[in-house]
């Protein structure tokens, strides 16, 4: 709060009230009436049910019949799970593939967008129409245009004789094409870093450039670093939203919430499809929250990893802002 | 080669990739178009038919006699208002108070409720259900609207960063004149805020419309589907018909309104996108 005076070390006749003395009731009165549904939503959205969520690992509950007190016996089970296993491998291998390729991509086409091309609205439209389609009506696209026998992405390597993979039924194929269908949605990320990279001073530049810097070294020595914190927020963003792909491997691979398999050899079981099919299917909610929990972890861990490396390579213009 | 040439070059490539890559993105909109007007067999034709001939534009009356589309489309559109509605009201109070009005513990609970971003839904899932099956709200639409009308961490963030840029001198000269707090939120902040207002509503409207798995949770009766579970469930009728051509054709309906809506207000969509994405 930077309205505080520092006692002691202004020569003012009479120091400045502290913020707090200066506050008016009626502030303060309003303030709080107009946060109330905001906190509530706090509370019974997100704090309680994390909490709850963690009480409910601990138990066998089933909705109809009062929770039972099972403790550890849920994560115990986790760990033989076979099925659990193949969930983060799944998951693992399509966030290790995507976070990478959707970032560099991104980062690329909007380091294109930059150069002042004209129609830049033409362009941006273009690559950004994409990420607003619904998640249901991209994945009815994608399961026929990657039909393996009738869709047009198999038919050009068709023609030149070269091997057409199953895309959506080789176990193999499953994640490289999920990735490819949220690459389609890139768009998104794209404006953010072309916002970002159009946001660099030009003075900089400028500088680099009386200097004697060639592209490269501008590219790498301010583009980069001034940009890097929205790099890092889109990383996070990335990683917590791809531990947690559902929607699109649901429509392709599940029938009903129930269903046993997700894809040939589950190679589309994501943590949070194995999670919905736990609570929802089986109605195994103490089970389902131990896995719940398992992922909220790895993520907070993740992402205060992030948070802690974040320091080596990311360039705050001003600190704290 | 020298600089000039160097960057001609450049531009060359540039344009090149996004009109190349930018081509390739359409595609798929193209042919989910299309596809819509096929007849089954040409659905199943290689190489694929990338005209039909002729186009079958019975498809788009047709699938009305197998799915209830206007029913759908009701209870996406009642679920999307009512929840837009909700969010706006909400956050925007929120926003109003963090931006401006000033008293103890106000950037504590700001950074609270903006850590809930952070937050996995996947964390809160169940709780919430057992939740709403408590309150015996399964199988309505309200676990779908009622959590909008508590705010969301996004649009508070959002517009807050708005509200702060309005002149506190209109404050203060409506404050001399006595008006109340809630009345200036009313009369003179949301008035000014239209734009910052405009992309809330887009980017509710355009998550509300899209959204899949609340209503998979909450709704699994036919008559409460939304359009994209009824787009879903469209995959797996039965009945020895093929339905692939109808899977088209609603997905085409529920694919351009949306796309409509972008080309409406291109400037609330890309300012959205924007301001969520540069919390560094």
């Amino acid at each position: 709060m930077q309205t505080t005076a520092v006692p002691g070390t202004a020569v003012r006749p009479a120091p400045k009230p502290r913020f707090w003395q200066r506050l008016s009731f009626e502030e303060t009165f309003w303030g709080w009436i107009f946060i109330i549904p905001a906190l509530l939503g706090f509370l019974f959205f997100h704090l309680g049910p994390v909490v709850a969520s963690l009480a409910l690992s601990f138990t066998s509950y089933d909705i109809i019949s009062a929770p039972r007190w099972i403790g550890l016996a849920n994560y115990q089970k986790l760990v033989t799970d076979d099925l659990w296993i193949r969930s983060i491998e799944v998951t693992l291998r399509y966030v290790a593939l995507f976070v990478p390729s959707a970032l560099i991509a991104s980062y690329a086409i909007a380091m294109l967008m930059a150069r002042n091309i004209r129609g830049i609205n033409i362009y941006r439209t273009m690559w950004y129409l994409p990420s607003v389609v619904p998640v249901v009506a991209s994945a009815v696209i994608w399961r026929w245009a990657l039909h393996p026998e009738f869709g047009p992405v198999n038919y050009p390597l068709k023609v030149m004789g070269l091997p057409s993979p199953r895309w959506l039924t080789d176990p193999n194929w499953i994640i490289p094409s999920l990735v490819f269908i949220s690459l389609w949605g890139l768009g998104n990320t794209v404006l953010i870093f072309l916002a970002a990279i159009k946001g660099v001073s030009p003075s900089l530049y400028e500088a680099a450039e009386v200097d004697g810097a060639g592209p490269w070294a501008k590219f790498r020595n301010i583009t980069l670093p001034m940009t890097s914190s929205i790099i890092f927020f889109q990383l996070i963003i990335n990683v917590i939203g791809s531990f947690q792909v559902f929607g699109v491997a649901y429509v392709l691979f599940v029938t009903q919430p129930s269903a046993s398999s997700a894809g040939p050899n589950n190679a589309a079981l994501f943590y949070v499809l194995y999670m919905f099919r736990n609570a929802f299917g089986y109605f195994r909610n103490g089970y389902a929250s131990a896995m719940a929990w398992v992922l909220f972890v790895v993520i907070m861990l993740l992402t205060w990893l992030l948070f802690y490396s974040q320091r080596k390579w990311v360039y705050y213009e001003t600190e704290g802002k | 080669m020298g600089i000039k040439q160097q960057t001609q070059v450049g531009r060359f490539f540039a344009y090149l990739v996004l009109t190349l890559g930018g081509l390739a993105m359409l595609t798929p909109f193209f042919w989910l178009a299309s596809s819509s007007l096929k007849a089954p067999h040409e659905i199943y034709r290689f190489p694929p038919v990338w005209i039909p001939d002729p186009p079958r534009w019975e498809n788009y009356v047709e699938v009305f006699q197998y799915v209830p589309v206007f029913r759908y489309l009701g209870n996406t559109v009642l679920i999307t208002v009512l929840a837009t509605t909700g969010i706006v009201f909400s956050s925007s109070l929120a926003a109003y108070s963090f931006a401006r009005l000033r008293f103890r513990g106000r950037d504590a609970m700001f950074a609270v409720i903006l850590s809930t971003l952070m937050l996995p839904f996947a964390a809160t899932m169940i709780p919430v259900y057992i939740l709403f099956v408590k309150l015996g709200w399964v199988g309505t639409f309200a676990p779908l609207i009622v959590p909008s009308w508590f705010g969301g961490p996004i649009t508070i963030f959002l517009l807050r960063q708005f509200f702060r840029t309005i002149p506190m001198e209109l404050e203060d000269a409506a404050r001399i004149d006595g008006a109340s707090r809630p009345r200036i939120f009313l009369t003179i902040i949301l008035p000014l805020s239209r734009a910052a207002l405009t992309v809330v509503v887009v980017l509710s409207l355009l998550h509300n419309w899209n959204d899949f798995m609340a209503p998979l949770i909450y709704l699994q009766k036919r008559d409460l589907y939304t359009l994209a579970l009824g787009l879903n469930a469209l995959q797996y009728l039965e009945g020895g018909r093929d339905w692939t051509h109808y899977v088209m054709v609603m997905a085409t309906m529920m694919v351009t309104p949306v796309v409509v809506a972008y080309f409406l207000a291109q400037r609330a969509f890309v300012e959205g996108i924007v301001l969520t994405g540069l919390k560094g």
